[in-house]
């Protein structure tokens, strides 16, 4: 039992105490978009986040993403408050141990489906074998092995976000963010880039956050986490 | 990210906008081409002009004008020709050492031809002094100085040009409106006019009396001292100007070795290039204006994926130097191509037009360096803006 295992012996990957985000828009106006949310996120955990446009969703993804940091309060990981980390480890953090799928895609037009899958072994020592022997695999385990010459405009959206989501894993992360991830796609699409989530989940040992506004989607969780005006609901599990 | 990534992910960055980094290179190129052309003919002329000094023999001394201020600009000559004997008596050795002229530019006609020419007005050593040959005929003696005959010795193209297949010797012509005979042809000298110094093809020698009646003065514009040999010089240079000193002031006059003439024409004309180097600089750095203005379009264009790298672990310095590199290899190819196109532009100037152009080590080193700096430069700012953009914000914008 290390020193960030949770009471209950359970290995924490990630902790919020307290979380407040706010935004300056001008000189004297202050829009907090988090008001003090503690949560924490284990070891191949799976977490939906919900709640209605303007909650704050995206404030606390781009938190847990260490895309940002708190305005008070902690984000941990690893039992490493983000707050007190450089830029350049931030980077790091993000390289190794977090796998993002965005709702939109974001994958490079120019780039074949497995340079977009190479792309964030880029940023870590390997050589060029290794990084594409790791993004076939990745590929291949998404289902797309005879797709990896193709650009991202010749693939469906459901195509697109398998690719994605080889990017995500194709780094091994300790856990994958995914930013509505459904949200582009038709009904049963989805269901099918749900499943692949955690197959990848429960495989990997994986924890997997979704951000999500669509019930259907929070339930198949194993905890879910309301936010409402910044806060977390009541029925939220901490 | 290493550096052969980097480089790897710059190239397919440019080659996705061809056009575009073609046109940026362009600038580049077109700033550094004319940085080394243009110093190559500023060089060119230089070793031309000096050549053509040098070619006189190192043991020639200079009597001019002035006490040697260039910058005070021309000055009145207080020389006659008793000055020439005045210095021949004082110069140990005797001999024909001493020379003097007096120079006009005068119409000539002959059978109908006409052609305006440089008129040396000159004692009858000086072909021997400055090292001028003769091609055929007689050259000019003391006693065609003595009498004032009117006879003209012609340079090799003022001979071709007045007489065209035809031998000028014994024909008479028209010099200023005054009848001369032609009694010799110089030795071509080559070389060309350059548009640098006279063409020494292109004149006509007279008797120096008959010259000064022509022009109206009673002055030499200048003297012309062939020292004994190149380690007499200083010696020969100190009976030249004690000899001068029984008649003048010192401000009146000054005594210059070719090697100092040298010294002063090379100067000046270092000066020349560098200023044609610095006009071409200017070019070069509107290009580098270019460079800056399409990075910073790059970068706005992009910023979805700055954004994403970001994310995706790539650090601030990762992206700041993606687009630094960017901009390093689009100057530096315009730099390499502009430097292949310069000294090509080089070589056909100088084979094709009466500039010579000599493309030098420095001029080289200098375009290279300069492109690759005007890369650094003008990249920064663009790429230090892609490094600090908020990965939340970037990543968000459509």
């Amino acid at each position: 039992m290390s020193v960030d295992d949770g009471p209950d012996g359970t290995p924490v990957l990630l902790e919020a105490i307290d979380v407040v985000r706010t935004y300056r828009l001008g000189r004297d106006v202050e829009v907090p978009a988090l008001r003090g949310v503690s949560f924490r996120v284990d070891h191949g955990d799976y977490v939906a986040i919900v709640g209605s446009s303007g909650s704050g969703k995206s404030t606390l993804l781009n938190l847990l993403g260490v895309l940002d940091r708190p305005t008070s309060g902690q984000v941990r990981y690893d039992g490493r408050d983000v707050r007190e980390l450089p830029d350049a480890e931030l980077a790091r953090l993000r390289n190794q141990r977090i796998g993002f799928v965005f709702q939109s895609f974001h994958l490079l037009p120019r780039l074949t489906a497995l340079d977009n899958v190479i792309l964030p072994l880029v940023y870590r020592p390997g050589s060029k074998r290794e990084r594409r022997q790791r993004a076939e695999a990745a590929l291949a385990s998404v289902g797309l092995a005879d797709r990896m010459a193709h650009r991202p405009g010749e693939l469906s959206g459901g195509q697109q976000q398998r690719v994605a989501i080889a990017r995500a894993l194709v780094t091994e992360p300790a856990l994958v963010l995914a930013d509505e991830p459904t949200g582009n796609l038709d009904t049963t699409t989805g269901e099918d880039i749900m499943s692949l989530l955690e197959s990848i989940q429960a495989e990997q040992d994986t924890a997997l956050v979704v951000i999500t506004h669509e019930p259907d989607i929070a339930h198949r969780a194993a905890r879910t986490i309301e936010l409402r005006d910044g806060v977390m609901a009541d029925g939220s599990s901490p | 990210m290493s550096a052969r990534e980097a480089f790897r992910v710059a190239m397919q960055a440019l080659l996705a906008n061809r056009l575009r980094s073609a046109l940026t290179t362009l600038g580049v190129l077109i700033g550094v081409m004319s940085v080394v052309l243009l110093v190559a003919i500023g060089q060119g002329a230089r070793s031309e002009i000096t050549g053509a000094i040098e070619g006189l023999g190192s043991n020639l001394l200079f009597v001019l004008p002035g006490d040697g201020d260039f910058g005070g600009g021309p000055r009145r000559s207080s020389f006659v020709l008793d000055d020439v004997e005045r210095i021949d008596r004082e110069l140990l050795g005797g001999g024909t050492r001493v020379a003097g002229y007096t120079i006009g530019s005068e119409a000539l006609q002959a059978d109908g031809e006409r052609l305006t020419a440089t008129v040396l007005a000159v004692t009858a050593s000086y072909p021997a002094v400055l090292s001028r040959e003769l091609a055929r005929g007689q050259g000019l003696t003391e006693s065609d100085v003595v009498t004032s005959r009117r006879v003209a010795v012609l340079g090799a193209t003022t001979a071709e040009t007045l007489f065209p297949g035809q031998d000028p010797i014994g024909r008479t012509m028209a010099i200023g409106g005054v009848r001369y005979r032609v009694i010799g042809v110089l030795a071509r000298v080559g070389g060309g006019g350059s548009p640098f110094g006279p063409d020494q093809d292109r004149n006509v020698l007279v008797p120096i009396t008959a010259g000064q009646r022509l022009f109206g003065t009673d002055r030499l514009d200048a003297i012309f001292v062939r020292a004994a040999a190149t380690q007499t010089v200083d010696e020969d240079r100190a009976v030249v100007r004690r000899a001068l000193e029984q008649r003048l002031d010192t401000e009146e006059f000054s005594v210059i070795s070719q090697d100092e003439i040298i010294g002063v024409v090379g100067d000046i004309l270092q000066i020349l290039t560098l200023v044609l180097a610095a006009i071409a600089g200017i070019s070069l750095l509107v290009g580098g204006v270019g460079v800056s203005n399409i990075m910073l379009v790059s970068v706005s264009e992009r910023t979805r994926e700055i954004g994403l790298r970001k994310a995706l672990g790539a650090r601030t310095r990762d992206i700041t130097g993606q687009f630094l590199l960017e901009a390093i290899v689009l100057t530096g190819l315009g730099g390499a191509i502009g430097l292949v196109l310069g000294i090509a532009g080089a070589e056909l100037v100088a084979a094709f037009a009466p500039v010579p152009a000599e493309v030098t080590g420095w001029s080289i080193a200098l375009a290279l360096g300069v492109s690759v700096a005007v890369g650094l430069v003008f990249g920064v700012l663009p790429a230090r803006r892609a490094g600090q953009l908020d990965p939340v914000a970037a990543l968000r914008r459509d």
